[in-house]
């Protein structure tokens, strides 16, 4: 069935195509725009993001220190042009944030206040309290319903991209709701599903976070780039893998190991905890490894310890961070240490785009987690994230809205075909099958400890050879699950089986992309190539789908004013 | 860590199969740091997966796994199921939306009466972004900022009584985000939002019984907020009697 037509359909409701929604609404007041997203969009899980959200705002800095700082934090492995236009943009972006109703935390002076972040040379990452995400998500959310030309669908679960000659002309997707199988056909697509944590077993990303935008990218045949850097955040909880903020360090944390010692002096002696989060995280490890940890009822843990800061600090800057660990771990760090260890956190990686969100395919664009541009390169700094979805966010939608204006309807034949396809896929294929021999929940959990163990922190050729050996196995087996639940409305279960699809296709690019990158550089360590090897791979990676194992190729990495150097802090 | 069971007593309804909503019990194995959203979970993965409910961040800020635990509107991944009392939990969809599915609810009301009191900066006229932030103390935040934290989780309609009865009251979450843009001192939208809701279908049915500042998660107290716009509409509404001409102010 036809659900809609739209000039552009945004996929995901987070702050990247929240964003990208509004930038193409302004630009083009004649455009349709649809945000078909699968959850609630102030579900989505920009709202977890805690820290906070860089800009060069003040005279103590410059764009040359945000640029300096995100490429050397990236290891040498972003696009140097890349950042410039991105570090440029940053400012605008905050204050476009704040004239849409972000609160923003003050000075006494009424100018929106900046704190200290990690890998970051001076304050540049502006806050609301500790609850960054939160806000820009819901000032983004409310700041759309402004405007009558973006329309939403709820709770819409897309299935796949429909194509039209070789562009894109929309999606087929679950109305989850209705419980039908839909077509909305679109001129262009913008793909702003986030990242893909939920691979991992022990991951600070909600459960939402399943790579659906890059696995839908990377089937319509676009290379997903750089998707070996995955980045550990030093600070979760054990047990639940929810994050505390790298904020807590910014404001003045301290980590401290089982000996009461500030261990950090040992591995980033300049930056201590302010250190990027590649390191911080194999420092913790090897606290953990020589025996230097705590043991708890979820394994080896260290310490984060505010209890220095005060209960007012605590309260006025930190506040969820007390929250979440009053709530989840029972302890108060005006008094305790909080106990974190590291976990997934973010991807680096993402569908190969370039500064305009555009893609190989015509009319295909991608944004925020789910794009590499790429500004990340090897590791991230904190703070960066929520900025590029600001500012690709707008790039992209502005970039879309100029491409609508050209472009003619698509026919809606190819839709057709799409949606035929997609009920024989899903509603015969997946829903009619019998019980199968192998659970949803099962085939998931393996996948994830494999990757836990084999394409974690420390990566080798063994280990990883294991893992893609057995990510074709658990592809086999994925093909034996059975669906108990027959019914179409809301079918949770069977959005799950789509969902696991989805992170074996990423899985296996992750896996295969590091498998090829024989060096140690960011958040990829191989322990069997422990050193940067800029003579071979100063290069991103891109993993193209093929029958069997993806194809990898690489692309040179884009140098403009910062020769590589090496990476000491 | 030491392992007890505790049965769930969980609310089903199958929109194309069952007729009405019934109950089904499951058994599941408790620690001390399992909260209910972990024991739906369990029951999903091994016991049930036919069970259906919402959920993403599991930290108490996405909104989405709010449901009617032992009849109080809760967060579930902020429950520990050992502080729960009686030896069976019971867990219900939150009141007063259509049940879509076992424990899925429907509320696109909310989402319409969001949209109705207008959720943005109102500004006669906006700054070009090259003049920079609008300059606002600590002082200024501090006045809107325990409204800007609702979540949209919904266990506000779901703990009040007049919204049961009356579903076009505009309703708690609704009007503490009214309150929470015309109290910021950005926004120049107070009149237009005041007469949207000071009219039959606004705010004048809530009594006050502040049950919904007594279930929010996030301390927004909606009661407190309906009620300073029930003044601020009541002094609305005296200036454009007294003062007719300057009313569009």
């Amino acid at each position: 069935m036809d659900r809609a037509t739209y000039d552009v359909v945004v996929v995901g409701g987070g702050a990247a195509g929240l964003r990208a929604a509004i930038a193409a609404a302004e630009a083009n007041p004649a455009a349709s725009i649809a945000i078909v997203s699968k959850v609630y969009p102030m579900r989505s899980h920009t709202v977890s993001a805690e820290g906070g959200t860089a800009a060069v705002l003040r005279d103590y800095d410059s764009f040359d220190l945000h640029c300096f700082d995100t490429i050397k934090g990236s290891d040498y492995l972003a696009d140097q042009d890349a950042v410039e236009f991105f570090v440029s943009k940053c400012p605008e972006e905050i204050v476009q944030l704040e004239h849409w109703g972000c609160p923003w935390s003050r000075d006494p002076d009424g100018r929106v206040s900046q704190r200290a972040f990690g890998g970051m040379s001076v304050k540049r990452t502006v806050f609301a309290a500790d609850k960054v995400g939160f806000h820009i998500l819901h000032a983004l959310f409310q700041t759309t319903m402004k405007f009558d030309n973006i329309h939403r669908l709820d709770e819409f679960f897309v299935t796949d991209l429909i194509r039209e000659g070789n562009a894109a002309a929309g999606v087929t997707a679950l109305d989850m709701r209705g419980g039908e199988l839909v077509r909305i056909t679109s001129k262009a697509v913008v793909l702003a599903t986030g990242g893909c944590g939920r691979i991992y077993e022990f991951t600070t990303n909600g459960f939402i976070k399943t790579g659906d935008g890059m696995a839908l990218a990377y089937r319509a045949g676009v290379a997903l780039k750089d998707m070996e850097f995955v980045q550990f955040h030093p600070t979760a909880l054990p047990g639940t893998g929810i994050l505390i903020t790298e904020a807590a360090r910014g404001e003045g944390g301290y980590l401290i190991n089982k000996d009461g010692e500030r261990f950090l002096k040992r591995y980033v002696p300049e930056k201590m905890e302010l250190g990027p989060r590649d390191i911080l995280s194999r420092s913790i490890m090897s606290e953990i490894r020589e025996g230097r940890a705590f043991d708890g009822p979820y394994g080896h843990y260290i310490g984060l310890d505010l209890r220095h800061l005060g209960e007012g600090t605590i309260n006025t800057k930190l506040p969820m961070v007390r929250e979440l660990a009053e709530k989840y771990v029972g302890i108060d760090p005006v008094n305790e240490l909080i106990p974190v260890r590291p976990g997934q956190h973010y991807i680096m990686g993402g569908v190969a785009t370039n500064a305009r969100g555009e893609t190989s395919v015509p009319g295909l664009y991608a944004v925020g987690e789910t794009a590499c541009v790429s500004i990340n390169g090897a590791n991230r700094l904190g703070s960066n994230s929520l900025s590029e979805c600001l500012v690709f966010g707008t790039s992209t939608g502005r970039a879309v809205a100029e491409y609508v204006r050209k472009k003619d309807w698509p026919s809606g034949a190819a839709a057709k075909e799409a949606v035929l396809a997609e009920e024989a896929r899903i509603y015969d294929g997946f829903l009619k099958r019998e019980r199968g021999s192998e659970t949803v929940a099962g085939v998931r959990k393996e996948m994830q400890q494999l990757m836990e163990r084999d394409v974690g922190i420390y990566r080798t050729e063994a280990g990883l050879r294991e893992a893609c050996a057995r990510l074709v196995s658990l592809r086999e087996r994925f093909a034996g699950i059975g669906i108990a639940d027959k019914e179409r409305v809301f079918n949770t279960e069977l959005t799950t089986v789509l969902e696991l699809d989805y992170m074996l296709e990423v899985a296996t690019a992750i896996a295969h992309s590091a498998l090829g990158r024989e060096e140690s550089r960011g958040a990829h360590s191989r322990t069997d190539f422990p050193k940067r090897d800029d003579a071979r791979f100063l290069n991103h990676t891109l993993a193209f789908r093929a029958d069997g194992a993806p194809r990898i190729e690489y692309l040179p990495v884009t140098i403009t004013r910062w020769q590589p150097a090496a990476r000491v802090y | 860590m030491a392992e007890r069971e505790v049965v769930f007593r969980v609310h089903r309804y199958r929109p194309e199969s069952d007729r009405g909503p019934t109950y089904q019990d499951y058994r599941v194995p408790i620690r001390d740091d399992t909260v209910v959203l972990d024991a739906l979970n369990h029951i999903k993965d091994t016991l049930d997966p036919t069970l259906t409910f919402r959920w993403s961040c599991r930290m108490g800020i996405c909104g989405s796994c709010g449901m009617n635990v032992n009849g109080t509107p809760v967060l579930t991944c902020g429950v520990f199921v050992k502080d729960l009392r009686g030896g069976v939990v019971t867990v219900d969809p939150m009141a007063n939306f259509p049940v879509l599915k076992d424990l899925v609810v429907e509320f696109d009301d909310f989402m319409r009466k969001l949209q109705g009191v207008k959720p943005f900066l109102i500004r006669k006229e906006d700054a070009p972004l090259s003049a920079g932030e609008y300059r606002q103390t600590p002082e200024q935040v501090e006045a809107y900022r325990q409204q800007s934290m609702c979540i949209n989780c919904m266990l506000c309609y779901s703990a009040c009584p007049v919204y049961s009865r009356t579903d076009h009251f505009l309703g708690p979450a609704a009007s503490a985000i009214a309150y929470r843009y015309i109290k910021d001192s950005r926004d120049e939208g107070a009149d237009e939002r005041l007469g949207r809701i000071s009219t039959k279908t606004g705010i004048w049915e809530c009594t006050f019984v502040g049950e919904c500042s007594v279930v929010c998660p996030k301390d927004v107290d909606p009661a407190a907020a309906i009620q300073s716009l029930k003044v601020l509409a009541s002094m609305r509404h005296m200036r454009r009697i007294l003062m007719p001409k300057s009313a569009s102010r």
